[in-house]
């Protein structure tokens, strides 16, 4: 009898705990590795302690397919999730993902309303952004003994910057990088994009290195191609070459001028199974503090002034991060916002004429 | 009756093969063919449409029947889905769709034309409307056209498409075309191969055969990735090469981001494919037939050719068979170490996927694949005959 009613008792105590353990959590996915890794050190752990609310950390690939059909399918299993921006819009135009009019963003440290304290076009309809990434050139010094490349023009000079070039087998940004490079102005490379001229002017700049590119697909690669000195200049997204610079200490530097930033956003599943916190999880990503704990392990730019200002050194190397942030004024050179809109309107026809033009 | 019976044990067999198979190759047509989305969303749009004349500007009449609709589907979260269906058809067209209910609950021009005009001077071209009856129709020829680079143009004929555009053609035949010399490839070496292990004594046959299996255990991802630090111009057969005097130090070979690597890479991959059914038949060729042939008075090459070979043939089908098809859906590989050249047909169908979501283009380049591989199969089956192949 005894042992029937502890069985019992047990029983009830792992239900309700396991009941409690459900309640008291949140399915965040993002894109994993390094990133995901500065964002647990940067702030889960914080959020954590504070709320609570414990975080289950998921990888995807960045595709918006399996959220769609979760969707479609009602059975949503995810709560926040970390994506770039054109898949934002896609996602939020889909009905795929919460509007944020319900989330109360918090003001800046000094008291900064956050509508204000947020970078322009880094608030949207479902997304609520938290870093800026650059797609820009790198090289290896090493390749350059007597004259370093200066600016982006420099990527597509093979006489005096010689050596082979990587490049991400992908339109965007790509495009963009040409664009600048031909001599368009940051501020009218989507201008020129639109026309069927401004088309060809990119593809044209690329034509003239197109024998000397080592085409590359995943973000892993452009740094390890340089150190292997398989290309001596390439197109690359900083986090990776700030990895190789930092932890791996490769001399690698970066080409600032013509790159293009992106931001992103955290954005909450349509049908989240657990809304509320997800709704605290995001209000506590948008914290300065939490933008600026991501940067003290990764060179990526909070989106909110105030979390640049925030921003120290780095957590392992204890060396300043903020020479390292793509939007540090400092760098000088010319710089772009990658266009949500233009991206979603033009990504299916570009896409087919990049592997048109691949082939040619 | 007892024929009966013991066929009804294969029942749960015919439902799996229904529901793992059929159904989903048969929704997979449907889907390359058949999509309601815009008209289930916007029925009276729809039908105000089909009696357009499509010379002028619909009538103030369907514009405000298109706001009235919008604005429905973009409060059951339709909107996105529209947008996108209408931008396949006339790109760009994705903003100017999104954009206009938001901003015609805020409009103060006399009637809906004018708003309209007023968002985006686009609703003021025939284009966008043109976009908008295609897409109204359910069962459309667009995503086989565009599959086979052809598009079907707003008045409803069927053109090319654009030079700087055509891709799908030149992919399928790329991907046939690898697939069949990865397939060569794999059997001259793998022929010689299984041959050797086949007549090894047990002890080095083991071996051989664990030689074989360990690459076939290992990652996709590492074996390709092994290829490029081998053959890259910095790599470690090129330096090799210069140690030993064969090239110059500033003319290393390029062996790796083209077709050289391609080949080499998806060759060594599929291997084991080609070897494992090759070794299972061959280790059933009685050994005394080449000896017959040999006391019968045929010299070795004639006894390979006219007795051992013939008797390979099965394992040679079969192996040629699955490499042949494993290497068409192939594309990670490629994708890695293939270079300009390395996209291949999966890559397209990946990308419409999981990136644009355009399911119903995926699925005509897919169908297409599954037709072409149907047709060689009959083929196959005609020459060389699929009863004789054997896997072991």
């Amino acid at each position: 009898m005894k042992n029937y009613l502890t069985t019992v008792l047990c029983t009830i105590v792992m239900v309700l705990g396991s009941a409690i353990v459900a309640e008291e959590s949140v399915t965040v996915v993002s894109f994993g590795g390094s990133y995901a890794k500065a964002c647990v050190e940067g702030y889960h752990k914080a959020f954590e302690a504070e709320t609570g609310i414990k975080v289950n950390l998921e990888d995807y690939n960045g595709e918006l397919s399996q959220l769609r059909a979760q969707v479609e399918a009602g059975s949503v299993t995810w709560d926040v999730i970390d994506a770039e921006g054109p898949q934002v819009a896609i996602a939020c135009d889909e009905g795929l993902i919460e509007t944020i009019d319900a989330l109360n963003l918090p003001p800046s440290p000094d008291g900064v309303p956050a509508e204000e304290d947020f970078a322009p076009g880094t608030l949207t309809e479902c997304g609520v952004g938290k870093v800026y990434y650059a797609t820009m050139v790198a090289y290896h010094p090493d390749a350059f003994p007597d004259n370093e490349p200066t600016k982006v023009e420099d990527f597509f000079d093979l006489e005096n910057f010689p050596g082979r070039r990587g490049v991400h087998r992908s339109p965007q940004a790509v495009l963009e990088i040409s664009l600048m490079a031909s001599g368009v102005a940051p501020e009218d490379v989507y201008d020129t994009l639109e026309t069927e001229e401004g088309i060809e002017r990119a593809f044209g700049m690329l034509d003239s290195i197109k024998d000397d590119i080592v085409w590359w697909e995943a973000g892993a690669q452009p740094p390890q191609m340089l150190a292997d000195r398989e290309v001596s200049m390439t197109i690359a997204w900083n986090g990776r070459i700030f990895n190789a610079q930092m932890l791996e200490n490769q001399p690698f530097k970066i080409l600032w001028d013509g790159r293009t930033i992106d931001s992103g956003g955290m954005v909450i599943a349509a049908d989240a199974p657990n809304l509320e916190n997800a709704r605290k999880f995001v209000e506590f990503s948008a914290r300065a503090e939490s933008e600026a704990g991501v940067a003290s392990y990764i060179a990526y730019s909070p989106v909110r002034k105030s979390g640049y200002d925030l921003v120290g050194n780095h957590a392992i190397t204890g060396k300043p991060m903020k020479p390292h942030l793509p939007t540090n004024p400092e760098h000088g050179g010319r710089q772009l916002t990658l266009s949500t809109d233009f991206w979603i309107d033009r990504r299916d026809e570009l896409v087919e004429r990049f592997a048109a033009w691949l082939n040619r | 009756m007892e024929r009966l019976k013991a066929s009804s044990l294969a029942l749960p067999l015919i439902a799996f093969v229904i529901v793992t198979l059929l159904v989903p190759i048969f929704s997979l047509v449907r889907l390359s063919v058949y999509d309601s989305t815009v008209a289930d969303a916007l029925p009276k749009t729809a039908e105000a449409l089909q009696q357009w004349s499509g010379t002028d500007l619909p009538s103030i009449a369907v514009f405000e029947t298109l706001a009235e609709e919008l604005t429905t589907a973009q409060q059951t979260r339709e909107l996105g889905r529209i947008a996108s269906r209408v931008n396949r058809i006339l790109s760009g067209s994705r903003s100017t769709i999104s954009k206009t209910p938001r901003r015609f609950a805020r409009s103060d021009e006399p009637d809906a034309r004018a708003a309209f005009i007023a968002i985006d001077e686009d609703w003021g071209e025939l284009d966008i409307w043109h976009a908008l009856k295609q897409a109204t129709d359910t069962f459309t020829s667009r995503n086989f056209l565009q599959a086979v680079d052809f598009r079907l143009m707003p008045d409803g004929s069927i053109a090319r498409m654009p030079e700087t555009q055509q891709v799908y053609v030149t992919l399928f035949i790329r991907t046939l075309g690898v697939s069949i010399a990865v397939t060569a490839l794999c059997f001259f070496i793998g022929y010689p191969m299984a041959y050797a292990m086949a007549h090894a004594s047990p002890g080095w046959a083991r071996l051989l055969l664990v030689l074989v299996l360990i690459p076939f255990w290992t990652s996709l991802l590492v074996r390709t990735t092994s290829w490029i630090v081998i053959l890259q111009q910095q790599g470690v057969l090129n330096d090799i090469l210069v140690f030993i005097g064969l090239v110059a130090d500033d003319n290393r070979l390029t062996m790796v981001h083209n077709m050289t690597g391609t080949l080499v890479a998806m060759t060594q991959v599929l291997l084991p494919f080609m070897i494992l059914p090759l070794y299972s038949v061959m280790t059933n060729i009685p050994r005394d037939l080449t000896k017959a042939a040999s006391s019968l008075g045929a010299n070795p090459f004639q006894s390979f050719t006219r007795v051992y070979f013939p008797n390979s043939l099965p394992g040679v089908a079969a192996g040629g068979l699955l490499v042949f098809i494993l290497s068409i859906g192939y594309y990670i590989t490629p994708a890695l170490v293939g270079g300009s050249k390395g996209q291949l047909i999966s890559n397209l169908i990946a990308y419409h996927l999981q990136t644009s979501l355009n399911w119903g283009l995926a699925a005509a380049l897919s169908v297409i694949l599954l037709v072409g591989v149907m047709v060689l199969y009959v083929v196959y089956d005609r020459f060389i005959g699929i009863d004789r192949m054997k896997l072991g």
